[in-house]
């Protein structure tokens, strides 16, 4: 299928607005499996850009844009609105020992502060100090077990064992980069509100704002489950290892790189993306002169592995902004790359007819 | 049979993209079949019969896809790395020729390494495409390749890089070319995705919500030197699984498969294998459930490029598979 040659100049765009909403969304606490915060934001943002909204029994929103046209060919856009943390296990006098939640290297949480409970009690995951360490100790990382999540004494009586903490990073816009704790996959969630805003007439744009990725795509899937959609868009944000190499060597393993565009997915551990899709957008992005990437292929995984195998089988790809540093406490994206993302994703809506699913794979 | 087998297992179809197998196995079943559809997962679901009273509906399923590898990363002077589709062992690489789906061959080789008992990991493992730079190398990333063999006729053994599973596409079809009449609505599942788990059968029994499920698949074997310690050997007959990694045949399925076998004089093995599993594991948790068996063909060096079957097993299994959905089914 050839992409409907839309003029660029309708395409909708990051404004001071988008990320306003996407500041409120990335500071707001969303670990999974209690992501109130975000759905609140959600459900408050789509409010009058979705005829049925509902939110299911896992705490996915559900969002349906009824197409005003015929043939109209249903599309479930998935975003997450989960972030990894945090969760307090057990603990005394204000030191809690804490679980992780999601994919979540130790070795980098001494020092950081968080976030804690439902009312972002403020914390600290506390370390010994260069002091009092002996050189043997630092040359090993602290475990899991030797960390602790300090919220002080008086705190400490506010807060209790399965309450989530995450990072206290605040977001920023820097030149042209934006910083912040959870903009995975906060930059997916603002993209689907802005893709619901600019629906076309001819799609029936099935939004799910889904819980529990970062723990295994458990909303997703029944997400999935629930909307029965013709095609699937997971919109995601993936890590970008472009850094220079110590020794100048190219590196043949970065999965994405910043300033690249939009990642488009082939194979990843979870998915192995529709052909017909892959190929609508790289023409889709051509035909616009959007950059692109290719997200090298390998592990990691989006909501799309969830999805595809939902029901009789479901065609799907995943598009993601580059992030360096994921599920660290400052996630490094590009405001470009995710403005092509949305351009990318618009046009691709755009043009999109039930006739792609009738092609050769 | 033996054209047959040829024309499938040097088909290319890694996972997910098993268009070129697909199209082979359509035309083979065309004038055999009472209906012919392709899913949204890329499953060739083929219909012989209706269901009538006492008739079941069953899932055959036999996946089309091979493992394969797929690009990762061009450097500058054109060479190729990869990742692997499905479970590639490193072991069997280097040396090894690869064919692209767009057409450009290449080989596999690796690093220089300082000792002579290592095995290259697959990060020190590349495809040299014959390239003189980035600028001209014939791949890009997300490219994916399977690896080149043709098969060799050994008499009655067969090798081939792609026994694993077109000889059970090759048993599918000529089981459904000597199905003279059944009670039963049988599906012949030509699946996708089976090597990177079973993602392909998972949608089509839910599509199809069969009663019962029989997957044909390889299974491996204990009669080579030093091999793995495990009861099944070529040439003696087609095996019954019993169980495998993933899944726990339903003890009545196989009680009626040994059972038929016995009473056809058809010679048959109880298959234990303990790692790995197939379609039936997807066809046994679809929806609330379904009874599933395997009807397994031995095969050696599973996963290499040279996989090795034999031919009378194969046969043994298209005949006894004709048999089992050829007649009323009782199960108990």
């Amino acid at each position: 299928m050839t992409p409907k040659k839309t003029s660029p100049s309708t395409t909708p765009l990051i404004g001071t607005e988008q990320i306003a909403l996407l500041e409120r969304l990335s500071n707001a606490v969303a670990v999974s499996g209690a992501e109130h915060e975000v759905r609140k934001i959600v459900l408050a943002e789509i409010k009058d850009l979705a005829d049925d909204i509902k939110v299911d029994a896992l705490g996915n929103v559900l969002a349906t844009k009824h197409a005003r046209q015929e043939p109209a060919l249903r599309v479930m856009l998935a975003a997450h609105m989960d972030e990894v943390g945090f969760m307090l296990v057990d603990g005394e006098d204000g030191l809690y020992e804490f679980a992780t939640v999601g994919g979540i290297d130790v070795r980098q949480l001494p020092g950081k502060t968080v976030l804690v409970g439902k009312d972002h009690l403020p914390g600290v995951i506390g370390a010994k100090p260069i002091h009092h360490t002996t050189p043997d100790e630092r040359r090993n990382a602290i475990s899991l077990d030797n960390l602790r999540i300090d919220v002080g004494n008086e705190n400490g009586k506010k807060v209790h064992p399965g309450d989530r903490a995450t990072f206290a990073t605040r977001f920023q816009q820097l030149g042209p980069s934006l910083v912040g704790k959870a903009l995975d996959d906060r930059l997916g969630v603002v993209t689907v509100i802005e893709l619901l805003r600019h629906a076309p007439a001819h799609i029936e744009l099935l939004a799910a704002f889904t819980v529990q990725e970062e723990v295994g795509l458990r909303g997703a899937r029944v997400a999935g489950y629930a909307l029965d959609p013709q095609l699937a868009f997971a919109l995601d944000s993936t890590p970008a290892g472009d850094l220079p190499t110590w020794d100048g060597e190219e590196s043949p393993r970065y999965n994405t790189r910043l300033d690249g565009g939009p990642a488009i997915y082939v194979a990843d551990q979870g998915t192995l993306s529709d052909p017909r899709l892959i190929r609508y957008l790289i023409q889709t992005a051509e035909t616009f002169g959007i950059p692109y990437q290719i997200r090298q292929p390998g592990g990691g995984g989006t909501d799309a592995g969830a999805i595809h195998k939902q029901r009789a089988g479901i065609p799907v790809v995943s598009v993601s902004v580059p992030g360096r540093y994921a599920h660290t406490a400052a996630l490094v994206a590009r405001l470009d790359d995710w403005q092509h993302t949305l351009a990318l994703m618009y046009h691709a809506l755009e043009g999109l007819t039930p006739a792609i699913l009738d092609q050769e794979r | 049979m033996k054209p047959l087998i040829k024309k499938l297992v040097e088909a290319v179809g890694p996972s997910g993209y098993e268009g070129a197998v697909r199209e082979l196995v359509k035309k083979e079943v065309a004038k055999l079949a009472d209906d012919v559809r392709v899913d949204a997962l890329g499953n060739l679901i083929v219909r012989k019969g209706k269901q009538g009273s006492g008739g079941l509906r069953i899932m055959l399923s036999a996946h089309m896809d091979e493992i394969g590898i797929i690009a990762t990363h061009i450097d500058e002077n054109g060479f190729v790395r990869f990742t692997t589709i499905g479970d590639v062992g490193p072991r069997t690489l280097i040396g090894g020729r690869v064919q692209f789906l767009n057409g450009a061959y290449g080989v596999i080789a690796g690093e220089w390494l300082t000792g002579t008992d290592q095995v290259h990991s697959f990060e020190k493992m590349y495809i040299d495409v014959g390239a003189a730079g980035k600028a001209d190398c014939p791949v890009k990333i997300g490219d994916l390749a399977i690896f080149d063999r043709p098969m060799l006729d050994l008499g009655s053994r067969l090798v081939a890089k792609s026994m694993d599973d077109r000889i059970a596409v090759a048993v599918l079809i000529e089981t459904l070319r000597k199905l003279k009449d059944t009670p039963h609505e049988v599906y012949f599942v030509f699946s996708t995705q089976e090597e990177v788990g079973t993602r392909g059968a998972t949608t089509a029994a839910y599509g199809i919500d069969p009663d019962l499920g029989i997957a044909v698949d390889v299974t491996g074997t204990g009669d080579t030197p030093k091999g793995m310690r495990m009861a099944v050997k070529l040439g003696a007959g087609p095996a019954v699984k019993v169980r495998d990694g993933g899944m726990l045949s339903d003890p009545r399925v196989v009680r009626w498969m040994a059972d038929t076998a016995e009473a056809a004089k058809i010679p048959y093995q109880l298959e234990i294998l303990e790692a790995g599993s197939t379609d039936a594991r997807a066809i046994q948790l679809t929806r609330a459930g379904v009874p599933v068996g395997c009807l397994s063909i031995p095969c050696r060096y599973i996963h290499s490029p040279s996989e090795m079957v034999d031919y009378n097993d194969v046969q043994h299994a298209v005949s006894l598979l004709t048999i089992l959905i050829s007649n009323p089914i009782h199960l108990q």
